[in-house]
């Protein structure tokens, strides 16, 4: 069994089913993404394991012991709140010390602890400092230490970045990230934003409409997505119709070229994706993939271009770098874009 | 023009206020014959009536204030937290006593807890005085339950209640610890005009047989030419400096600075 395990975990308002059947271990000192747009159920099974929310069914256990029937200030679990909910009474030092206070930690204790955990966010010097005295950046840092500082059993994070500007959130993610490794506390961040849950977590779970859709590691999430869902929702991705001529040898039609697939499907049309990044202009080693056709649309996007070609039945799209030695090509112009065919993805419904 | 105008309204208004004010301090000062005196506030103040009343009264508001904050701190918390759905009908029932005249209060009182009844409050002068005291919460209670919900409009209660829940707290330290404080302005607001209004309170005081600040001034004004004015003018001082010391907490209170 898991350090934290949850198992069957139902949720209902009402008529309406807001978590079906989610079930996941977690181990000790892992860092685990829910992911997924708003209203998938990530932030409810989140409230869940905090003892926010009662589940319909299911059980939540940590080391074996169920903690459902727990009430939230019994679990010892810390929670981050997006919305930072410091207490705007206190001193940020105060904030940090409270739940020690409740814990009836010695105060020369409490106070030393309360000193660890301002160094480790480098605002010691803030300690006397009230909430509204700090930036948004510093105040989610400040409410990290103050659920860390009464050591939990699980961090959960509840999209702690999304109030944050872009630069602050970058920042603030890979100290978040660093503090968790160091600390080696097994934690659950609910965010809607990919490219945190990726660059973040050890695994990730993608989440719609209430079920976990896919759960792996941020590497299997992207490259291997197993449902359309996952692989929309994950990086940028061009959908291609084609139809499988050769069901054993797992053989497509695909704009009148027979390509084959790198796994068998089930006779009929097929639906497969392919990343921009894997896709390329000109042909490259492995490219075994080659479809004419005309470009439609350039973005310049800096360090990169996005190009939009039309092959006749899909419309693809591919990112190349920017050359400041050659100009970028134009719309209109004829081009051949290849691949590998052993990155197309079969996507399942 | 226009600016002409407002400034005309406004000194109309000044006038229509503070011109009967002026003229009865004057009058309060007029004891002594062909001069100003402070001789009708030397009386009062010199009085033991006045005394035992103004003491009985401030320790009735400030027991008022005391159980009004225990009954309308957890009941606006609560409402706020589990029952945002009963707010209006909450709100409408605090709003009751507006409409209800405190005569009509104080005589269901009277016919409710009577010395024949099952609870015979009004048998005894510590009874009667919790009547008393039960009866100021409800007069107070528009004001002090409108002060607590704004107070609690200002914060995230779901959020700190959470926060504070994930830390270890139980409902009482939250509400302690957590909400009080950050409500205390608000708080605080509330508990001044619990105090202006029980200092002036007459009806309940009166029908109930109490030795009051309210039934004193009646009975000196009935009586006396100068005394009333100048009682009037300390009861006018006393509320003025109630809604001063609102503006002072409110300025002096550091962590709603920001929200400013």
């Amino acid at each position: 069994m898991a350090f934290l395990d949850i198992s069957h975990l139902e949720k209902s308002f009402g008529a309406t089913r807001v978590v079906k059947d989610f079930n996941l271990g977690i181990e000790q000192g892992e860092f685990v993404s829910l992911l997924g747009p708003s209203g998938c159920g990530k932030t409810t099974v989140l409230r869940m394991v905090a003892g926010f929310e009662t589940p319909s069914t299911g059980s939540i256990s940590i080391e074996g012991k169920d903690i459902v029937g727990q009430r939230p200030n019994q679990r010892n679990i810390g929670m981050v709140f997006q919305a930072y909910a410091l207490f705007p009474n206190l001193t940020v030092a105060q904030n940090v010390g409270f739940g020690l206070k409740i814990a009836g930690v010695e105060a020369g204790e409490a106070a030393a602890r309360v000193g660890e955990m301002l160094s480790m966010i480098g605002l010691t010097e803030l300690g006397s400092r009230y909430p509204f005295q700090l930036s948004g950046g510093q105040q989610q840092r400040v409410a990290l230490a103050r659920a860390l500082a009464v050591r939990p059993r699980v961090l959960l994070l509840d999209e702690p970045l999304s109030a944050l500007d872009a630069k602050i959130r970058v920042s603030l993610r890979n100290e978040i990230r660093e503090i968790q490794q160091r600390l080696g506390i097994t934690t659950i961040f609910v965010t809607h934003d990919q490219e945190e849950a990726l660059s973040m977590s050890d695994r990730i779970v993608v989440m719609n409409g209430g079920i976990a859709e896919q759960v792996g590691t941020p590497f299997e999430i992207y490259n291997r997505p197993t449902t359309r869902f996952v692989a929309g929702f994950v990086g940028t991705l061009n959908m291609l119709q084609g139809e499988v001529t050769d069901a054993k040898s797992a053989i497509v039609k695909l704009e009148g070229q027979s390509v084959r697939l790198p796994r068998q499907v089930p006779a009929g049309k097929v639906t497969l994706a392919l990343r921009p990044e894997v896709v390329s202009l000109k042909a490259g080693q492995g490219h075994d993939v080659a479809l004419p056709g005309t470009i439609t649309d350039v973005h310049f996007l800096g360090s990169v271009i996005r190009v939009r070609i039309n092959t006749g039945q899909n419309v693809i799209s591919l990112d190349t770098f920017n050359d400041a030695a050659s100009p970028p090509p134009a719309p209109g112009q004829q081009a051949t874009v290849s691949f590998a065919s052993d990155a197309l993805l079969v996507l399942n419904d | 023009m226009t600016r002409l105008w407002s400034w005309g309204m406004l000194a109309i208004g000044l006038i229509y206020f503070i011109l009967p004010l002026v003229g009865m301090t004057e009058f309060s000062l007029k004891m002594r014959r062909g001069e100003y005196s402070f001789d009708a506030y030397d009386k009062v103040f010199a009085d033991p009536k006045f005394q035992e009343t103004f003491t009985y009264s401030v320790g009735m508001a400030l027991f008022t204030i005391a159980f009004g904050i225990l009954l309308v701190v957890p009941t606006a918390y609560w409402v706020r937290l589990k029952l945002p759905g009963l707010r209006p009908y909450v709100e409408f029932i605090t709003l009751l006593p507006l409409v209800i005249p405190a005569i009509v209060i104080v005589f269901g009182y009277i016919r409710l807890y009577n010395t024949s009844s099952w609870l015979p409050l009004t048998g005894t002068a510590m009874g009667t005085n919790l009547l008393l005291m039960f009866g100021y919460t409800t007069l107070a209670l528009p004001y002090m339950y409108r002060a607590v919900d704004t107070g609690l409009r200002t914060i995230d209660v779901a959020t700190l209640t959470e926060a504070a829940q994930s830390l270890g707290a139980g409902w009482f330290t939250i509400l302690a610890r957590v909400i009080l404080p950050n409500v205390l302005v608000a708080v605080l607001s509330g508990a001044f005009l619990t105090f202006a209004i029980v200092i002036g309170e007459f009806t309940m005081a009166a029908l109930l047989n109490r030795p009051a600040f309210g039934p004193y001034m009646q009975l000196l004004g009935a009586n006396r030419a100068y005394e009333p004015a100048a009682l009037a003018v300390i009861a006018f001082a006393l509320t003025w400096g109630c809604m001063g010391l609102i503006q002072l907490v409110t300025r002096f209170s550091k962590h709603t600075r920001a929200q400013r």
